[in-house]
């Protein structure tokens, strides 16, 4: 039984913690949430320097060529830090595209830029409607060109080429092909900035794979993306728990308090959930075990879960402080609900994931 | 990442698969009587003592094996794989003889009750619950007062699992009630047959009578039998409690999961079509995969830790929590699916019905059995999380001048 991360893994942990412990504190988040620019490029530089855009792309393609396993590590601590960089767009989401469904040329032309942050890359999958990922598409495809609106595109800003998805499966559209304009959107995330990207007669080569690929990539990215909303929680809950042993009321700390302990209790105990299904899912996408179907659904719905009540409960475990602009509660209670709408909602994975138990109605091993 | 054994642990493995494999035919399919599941248990044990299955990880010095806890998990494994009948000695050999064999005061007590114990001729049970004292343990009143080499119990304690099966217990006792309440404890031996003794079931909600109240009326125990020094019966309660933590704590073998809410659901064709096609539904049978399956993977990630060697961390503390709760809410929902075939008990319209219905009875004395869930999440918030204790006004106070409830 080997269910647990590496030792190599865990130094990279270690490495990347100490990184952005030091180089992405929250004022950082701050600053792009109160300025113009749309990340801190001078924080991405530095990341791209340590190689993780390259680290789970193929050595043929100038990467360094890690398992999705340490894509896991440095996905959550990420997701710790709120750092205000295109990684999740980039690293996680556009970067796995191509490696899913790119065809050979894209490969070829976008994972070396991506290694060594000459492209960032981002992902267009809404279209500002109610309807989950791989649903509907009002976007028209034809000749080679796409037309149509997405967004929210996060990170939509700062890309140089985009996946887009229609209803027949992933396109890779470059940013400065005719057509394509941006403007920014609004959203509850002030950090992660989004933008709406309109296409006219745009150039879009397709992904390879259709739907199966477009299905594949989704599944994926729940992993991913779990192990981001892993990192938040854990640092909401760390947050709240800080302050619980700090915060004086009625003579005594907080933290003391059943009606407060047992709250904090209850993210540890969410927190501890999301983490199993996290690996869980992580293992099943290393090895594309039969059971990833459901291991993906259930650490989406297990992270998102817990990052939420984490969120919530730490702005209200602050009491009024928590709820003003210049704490950093709302940080965590924005990116909460940001993580989970941009890849589908509870009802949208809850049916995934009970399709999955359904498909594979045997008793589950161990 | 994977999930399989190491070369040593397959080995081991194959050992015990094929040892059981031989040895359960004798014993599994018997049951009916109390008497005859007794007598199968008791079998049972004496074959697993005769084979060395007995006290895996327990030192050799105590007549264990000296293996790894790795060891010990891959037995239960392959035991739980057959109806083997364990449950007799889970408190005992669980709970109460690792107490013996650390705080028995000498080699004579040690001879006489642990190698009987481990070959399961003689059954234990544990007192410590008291009518005023559950999770508030330490508040216990039973008193235990020297009287030349013997000590004299009188008190009652209640909630003791097995009690009327048992040959011997562990008590915990005041021997000073002018000191704080942690301070006046003891821990002795007793015999359950002993003259004083007064065992009667108590009726559970469930119907069941699994444990009992026990009355002690002038009950004469030796020094010798005393576990730890006088006013230590705390510290040796604390050891019986940490092995309580590793005794109970995941899901009955015998609880519903997934499958069963996911059968119950097809079964189930409402005017908007069948109830597994229902978002709701969805979302609560994906609820609980999250917690059933979570908790599984969670015993996974510190089943590795110690299968390579690393110190596990907290996290198998969520579980008692997570699982009593989570069986609660899946027998609620069935029955709420089930509209009013959901108020039928022992019906057999519905796949699974009547088991989840008994869940939701059984589910209720769990979120309270072995700690509630409220002395879990105290204990997750301040010893994993590190924040502060409850108040304890009685904390310092000598017992005999805290304030009681009539």
């Amino acid at each position: 039984m080997n269910f647990q991360f590496s030792d190599e893994a865990e130094a990279l942990r270690d490495q990347a913690r100490k990184f952005l412990d030091a180089k992405s504190t929250r004022d950082k988040a701050r600053s792009v949430m109160e300025g113009d620019a749309p990340t801190d490029a001078a924080l991405w530089q530095e990341i791209v320097e340590l190689g993780w855009t390259a680290l789970r792309i193929p050595e043929e393609h100038g990467g360094l060529g890690l398992s999705v396993l340490e894509l896991c590590v440095l996905a959550e601590e990420v997701g710790r830090a709120l750092s205000p960089v295109p990684f999740t767009s980039s690293v996680l989401m556009a970067t796995e595209a191509l490696l899913i469904g790119g065809t050979e040329a894209q490969k070829a032309k976008w994972l070396p830029q991506l290694a060594d942050g000459s492209a960032i890359g981002a992902v267009a999958m809404g279209e500002g409607t109610a309807i989950a990922p791989g649903g509907k598409s009002n976007l028209r495809v034809e000749k080679g060109t796409i037309s149509g609106v997405k967004l929210p595109v996060q990170d939509g800003g700062v890309a140089d080429f985009l996946i887009v998805s229609g209803a027949d499966g992933l396109f890779l559209v470059d940013m400065a092909a005719a057509g394509v304009s941006r403007e920014s959107v609004a959203t509850i995330d002030l950090v992660r900035k989004s933008t709406k990207v309109s296409f006219a007669n745009t150039p879009a080569e397709p992904l390879d794979g259709g739907r199966a690929t477009l299905d594949t990539f989704i599944q994926s990215c729940a992993v991913l993306l779990a192990f981001e909303g892993v990192g938040g929680a854990e640092a909401a809950m760390e947050m709240a728990v800080s302050y619980a042993k700090d915060r004086v009321a009625f003579g005594n700390k907080i933290g003391g308090y059943q009606a407060v302990k047992h709250r904090c209790a209850d993210m540890y105990i969410k927190n501890q959930l999301a983490r199993s299904h996290a690996y869980y899912g992580a293992w099943a996408l290393l090895t594309g075990a039969p059971e990833l179907p459901q291991a993906a659904a259930g650490a989406r719905i297990a992270a998102i879960d817990a990052f939420q009540f984490a969120a919530e409960e730490n702005v209200q475990l602050h009491g009024g402080i928590g709820f003003t602009w210049e704490s950093d509660c709302q940080f965590f209670y924005r990116r909460a609900r940001l993580l989970a709408l941009n890849l589908g909602s509870k009802a949208y994975w809850s049916d995934r994931l009970v399709r999955g138990l359904e498909q594979r109605n045997a008793p589950l091993a161990v | 990442m994977d999930f399989n054994d190491t070369a040593e642990e397959a080995t081991y493995r194959a050992a015990a698969a094929k040892w059981i494999g031989g040895a359960i035919g004798a014993v599994e399919r018997s049951g009916g009587s109390r008497a005859e599941s007794v007598a199968a248990a008791k079998a049972w044990q004496k074959l697993k003592y005769e084979a060395g299955y007995v006290g895996i990880t327990w030192p050799k010095s105590v007549g264990g094996q000296g293996g790894t806890p790795m060891q010990q998990i891959i037995f239960n494994q392959e035991e739980s794989k057959h109806n083997a009948p364990t449950g007799l000695y889970a408190i005992g050999l669980g709970m109460c003889i690792p107490t013996v064999f650390t705080h028995g005061l000498s080699p004579e007590i040690f001879n006489r009750y642990v190698p009987v114990a481990m070959s399961g001729e003689e059954v234990w049970c544990q007192l410590f619950s008291e009518p005023a004292a559950g999770s508030d343990l330490a508040g216990i009143r039973t008193r235990a007062e020297r009287d030349g080499d013997e000590w004299v119990i009188n008190g009652q304690k209640v909630w003791t699992s097995g009690a009327h099966l048992s040959d011997y217990g562990i008590v915990v006792t005041r021997t000073d009630p002018s000191v704080p309440k942690h301070k006046g404890l003891t821990m002795f031996i007793v015999d359950m047959k002993a003259p004083g003794m007064d065992i009667r079931p108590i009726k559970q909600m469930s119907g069941g009578a699994e444990f009992n109240e026990v009355f002690f009326t002038d009950v004469r125990v030796k020094d010798s039998h005393r576990l730890g020094e006088i006013g230590q019966g705390w510290q040796v309660a604390l050891t019986t409690l940490m092995h309580e933590r590793v005794a109970v704590g995941g899901k009955p073998s015998s609880a519903p999961g997934v499958q069963e809410m996911i059968e119950l659901a097809k079964a189930i064709d409402l005017d908007e079509g069948n109830a597994l096609e229902q978002s709701h539904v969805r979302q609560k049978i994906a609820d609980v995969y999250i917690q059933d399956r979570g908790i599984a993977l969670t015993r996974m990630r510190t089943i590795s830790a110690l299968s390579s060697g690393r110190t596990p961390g907290p996290e198998s503390s969520i579980s008692k929590v997570v699982v009593a709760k989570m069986m609660q809410e899946m027998g609620s929902f069935a029955a709420d699916m089930s509209e009013s075939a959901g108020l039928i008990s022992g019906g057999d319209t519905l796949p699974h019905l009547d088991h989840l219905q008994q869940t939701y009875i059984s589910s209720a004395g769990l979120r309270i059995a072995g700690g509630t869930d409220e002395i879990l999440r105290n204990i997750i918030a301040e010893r994993v999380l590190g924040l502060p204790g409850d108040m304890r006004p009685d904390k310092t106070l000598p017992f005999n001048a805290v304030p009681k409830a009539a």
